[in-house]
């Protein structure tokens, strides 16, 4: 077995460049491995926003503890993660979604998250593109956006800098229980622990692993800055976040620092391939032109999907395997993994020095899928 | 079936000599066929202006065969990429198209390949034949001075072009070596129309300057070109010029056919005798097969679009003509091989992909062409990377990888052609 | 005889012969920039044929117009640099 180290990280996606990061300032030997490069998988595809979320207490709690690790990192960060603060808008459409972004309000507001009430016309002021007749809307002030394969760099960069290694093109083959690595090559590297940080390839090196592939379309756009000035969601999305079994579309757009803007977003189980589905893509621009009539005239000049990691309970998986508790899980963030990327790490790090954690760890404990107590929504 | 979706037995994209010569033979041969382009015109890139000012009989009778046929034309066509099942997404000026076909015969061409150099994004440098096309269709160069540089035939036969618009040339400046030059001539005998072409060329710009083992080195000027600086590798010269025409050749548009799944050999699309890819009722004619010129293009287009009407038997007796025309286009790519030095002309700070302005030393950095477009942005603006992709290819022999849609960029209604009604 | 279309480039009337390209009407109103790279260099028209962006200008009010696949018509409106 060649050389050893205190935690070997497989995947370097911004949630595992993320660990790599806090592990090495932490004092671990860390070595961390990727099949490509930094940021090259679903965090290449993915939208980059910095988000709280309210879909349950532990979730709020991370994307808003993490939320505020990028907060504090941001003056850190280099020119090419481009992070803007552009907020968040909720938009309801009808009298129904309203009563969910008051019901948002009070949440964040009790939770001490700064949110903003806009009726229809302050939704319009900000958002003149938005087509007339919505009921209004929510903005979450400290939402912000970023440029995901730079983030993962810049943590990376990070991990290097507190003497960490990163090895990209090199495939591991198995996790192995005594915490060390076997490679496809065969050869074997020695680890106190590892970390599954692959994401939605998750149970490729740990079969049985709760965690599906959820398929995700998105397109951009030439560059137009002013065209919106917040991140743009429909409530109707945590109708199709919600949703498990149905192929489902939601409105949502952000604007990226370079003017051009993001469009989505789909859902889909089941759906291996990287293919673009033209009838989810249809439907996916057809609700955002719904919201945005203007969008239809503007210039798209790319179309791709990615695939997000889902576990049964949309909360992600970090700590100890079930079986192994040499073999640990930073995988399954579904559509939060950049924002909770360094609420991850932090968490793992504290909990593999037996740390205090910021806030509980225990709702995203691998153990809670043991058998009889996996949840299929 | 709604005026937004049209069904087509064969449908042909891109009206160049080989769209042209594939939906005449399908259409004649009963076929309902439609002829696709992008822009308001036939003929492709070689017959540019033809219409307006007819000089080349050759355009002016494939034209007027292609009129007579009972082919359909959908001009300002964009083609977008695949849709569901035999169903090309597209879009014209007045809105979004799904074209679907039983046959789809594929003959986008090629275009220029641009290699970066200091200042070659000044404006006023441009492909030569970009510079004929825009010259066609009215772009003044009468009494400008213009230096040719690069590589290929295109540099005469631009010059000359532009010559009989009135331009100067001031120069015409071929990178490949004399002796390699001297070789293809004397292969053009078994050629004779080509090599009385390329006489009569070179005798309309007698007294200008053509040289061979020359290349471009920098472009000088402040907000447009005002001089191109020179070199043999030895000694480097400064020639002022309002206008520079520099390309180092033609490569395939083949982002089409490999977003339909067609596979490649070489870097051009891989076709059977009968011009057939790899895909299933795809065929592939023209440039995209290999560089070969208008010539090449006719037959492969015609066999194609017999083929692609069932009638291949009628296709056999072409094929010797093109076996002759792919030797041509064989023994040009020899002859016009680029030298080295010109994959070596970027300094730190020239530009390489020019949407987003990434440099060749940043560039450089990276190990991969998917590393640094993720990290750069390189190869993910506008030109979804036809431009820079080619370069990077030619400077640190980076592979592409595979294209999303749409091939072109599009309006984001022409992405979701089928418009439900909102349902509250 | 051919036929002159007059139209508009940044707010000064261009002679045009029919046919004539966008760009065509660009060059003859005595612009060189067409558009402002990203991070502000001058660009005009490389390839003319559609492919490399360079040329695009506003045309009637729609942005990212490519002027030398656009053919002049009556009172247009183009504005470059925008």
């Amino acid at each position: 077995m060649s050389q050893s180290f205190d935690i070997i990280i497989v995947g370097a996606g911004i949630v595992g460049a993320a660990c790599a990061a806090e592990c090495a300032a932490a004092g671990l030997k860390t070595l961390t491995l990727d099949r490509g490069m930094v940021g090259g998988g679903t965090t290449a595809a993915g939208m980059g926003h910095i988000v709280v979320m309210d879909d349950s207490e532990a979730q709020f709690a991370l994307t808003e503890y993490s939320r505020r690790l990028w907060l504090q990192l941001r003056d850190q960060l280099s020119a090419e993660v481009e992070y803007e603060l552009c907020g968040t808008l909720w938009v309801a459409a009808d009298d129904e979604e309203m009563a969910e972004a008051r019901r948002k309000e009070k949440y964040y507001t009790e939770r001490k998250a700064r949110v903003e009430m806009l009726d229809s016309e302050g939704v319009r002021r900000a958002e003149p593109n938005l087509r007339p007749g919505l009921a209004g809307g929510l903005r979450v002030v400290d939402d912000g956006v970023i440029y995901p394969p730079c983030a993962a760099r810049f943590l990376m960069d990070q991990a290097r800098r507190h003497g960490a290694e990163f090895r990209a093109g090199t495939v591991v083959r198995a996790l192995l229980p005594d915490g060390g690595v076997e490679l496809a090559d065969g050869s074997r590297i020695g680890a106190a622990r590892s970390v599954n940080a692959t994401g939605p390839w998750s149970p490729e090196l740990m079969p049985g692993l709760p965690v599906r592939k959820r398929k995700g379309h998105l397109v951009i756009t030439e560059r137009y800055p002013e065209f919106v000035h917040h991140q743009i969601v429909e409530l109707g999305y945590l109708k199709s976040a919600h949703s498990v079994s149905k192929d489902s579309v939601a409105f949502n757009i952000q604007p990226r620092q370079t003017g051009q803007m993001l469009i989505g977003s789909s859902r889909q189980f089941d759906a291996e391939g990287a293919e673009v589905d033209h009838e989810i893509l249809n439907r996916m621009l057809a609700r955002a032109i719904e919201y945005l009539p203007a969008l239809g005239k503007l210039s798209a000049t790319r179309v791709w999907t990615g695939h997000r990691a889902a576990t049964p309970d949309k909360l992600p998986l970090i700590g100890p395997s079930l079986d192994h508790n040499r073999i640990w899980l930073a995988s399954g963030h579904e559509g939060l993994g950049i924002t909770t990327s360094l609420g991850t790490g932090r968490l793992l790090a504290d909990l593999l020095l037996g740390r205090d954690t910021a806030i509980p760890a225990q709702p995203y404990a691998p153990a809670r899928f043991a058998n009889g107590s996996v949840a299929h929504g | 079936m709604n005026e937004t979706r049209l069904r087509f037995e064969v449908v042909v994209v891109g009206a160049g000599p080989a769209g042209l010569a594939a939906a005449c033979a399908a259409a004649e041969n009963g076929c309902r066929t439609a002829l696709l382009d992008d822009t308001p015109w036939l003929g492709g890139q070689i017959w540019r202006g033809q219409q307006a000012h007819p000089t080349h009989p050759q355009a002016a009778r494939w034209v007027e065969r292609f009129r007579r046929s009972k082919a359909s034309l959908l001009d300002q066509c964009t083609v977008l990429g695949p849709g569901d099942q035999r169903t090309l997404l597209a879009e014209r000026p007045d809105g979004p198209r799904q074209i679907e076909w039983e046959r789809l015969i594929l003959a986008t061409g090629g275009r220029e390949l641009f290699l970066p150099f200091p200042g070659w994004t000044l404006p006023g440098n441009f492909g030569p034949g970009g510079l004929q096309s825009l010259a066609k269709h009215g772009w003044p160069v009468a009494g400008k001075r213009i230096v040719l540089a690069g590589s290929g035939p295109l540099l005469l036969a631009v010059g000359s072009g532009l010559r009989k618009m009135g331009a100067n040339i001031v120069s015409i400046n071929e990178q490949a070596p004399l002796s390699r030059l001297i070789s293809f001539a004397t292969e053009l005998l078994r050629w004779p129309d080509k090599l009385a072409q390329a006489a009569r060329l070179k005798w309309t710009v007698r007294g200008t300057p053509f040289r061979c083992g020359v290349w471009p080195v920098a472009v000088e000027g402040g907000e447009q070109v005002r001089a191109v600086a020179l070199s043999d590798g030895s000694r480097r010269w400064t020639e002022e010029c309002d206008l520079l025409a520099c390309g180092f050749g033609l490569a395939p548009n083949v982002e089409l056919p490999l977003a339909l799944g067609c596979q490649l050999d070489g870097g051009f699309v891989r076709v059977d005798p009968c011009q057939a890819s790899s895909v299933a009722g795809v065929y592939a004619a023209g440039e995209l097969t290999g560089i070969g010129g208008a010539d090449a293009a006719l037959v492969e287009g015609e066999i194609a679009g017999l083929a692609a009407s069932g009638r291949e038997g009628a296709a056999r007796p072409l094929m010797a003509r093109r076996a002759a025309w792919r030797r041509f286009g064989a023994a040009l790519a020899a002859a016009f091989a680029l030298r080295e030095e010109v994959a070596r002309l970027a300094a730190a700070e020239t530009v390489v992909c020019r949407c987003e302005d990434v440099r060749f030393d940043r560039m450089k950095s990276f190990a991969g062409w998917r590393d640094a477009k993720l990290q750069t942005r390189c190869g993910m603006g506008s030109c979804q990377g036809r431009v820079c992709g080619a370069a990077a290819k030619v400077l640190f022999g980076w592979g592409m990888e595979s294209v999303r849609p749409p091939v072109l960029p599009a309006r984001v209604e022409s992405l979701c052609p089928v418009r439900r009604d909102k349902v509250s | 005889m051919a036929d002159q279309i007059q139209l508009r480039v940044n707010g000064k009337t261009v002679s045009v012969t029919a046919g004539t390209v966008v760009a065509a009407a660009v060059a003859l109103a005595g612009l060189t920039r067409f558009r402002r790279s990203v991070r502000g260099e001058a660009r005009g028209p490389l390839c003319g044929m559609g492919i490399c962006m360079e040329c695009r200008v506003t045309i009637n009010g729609q942005t990212h117009a490519r002027s030398c696949q656009t053919v002049c018509e009556e009172a247009m409106e183009v504005r470059t640099d925008e």
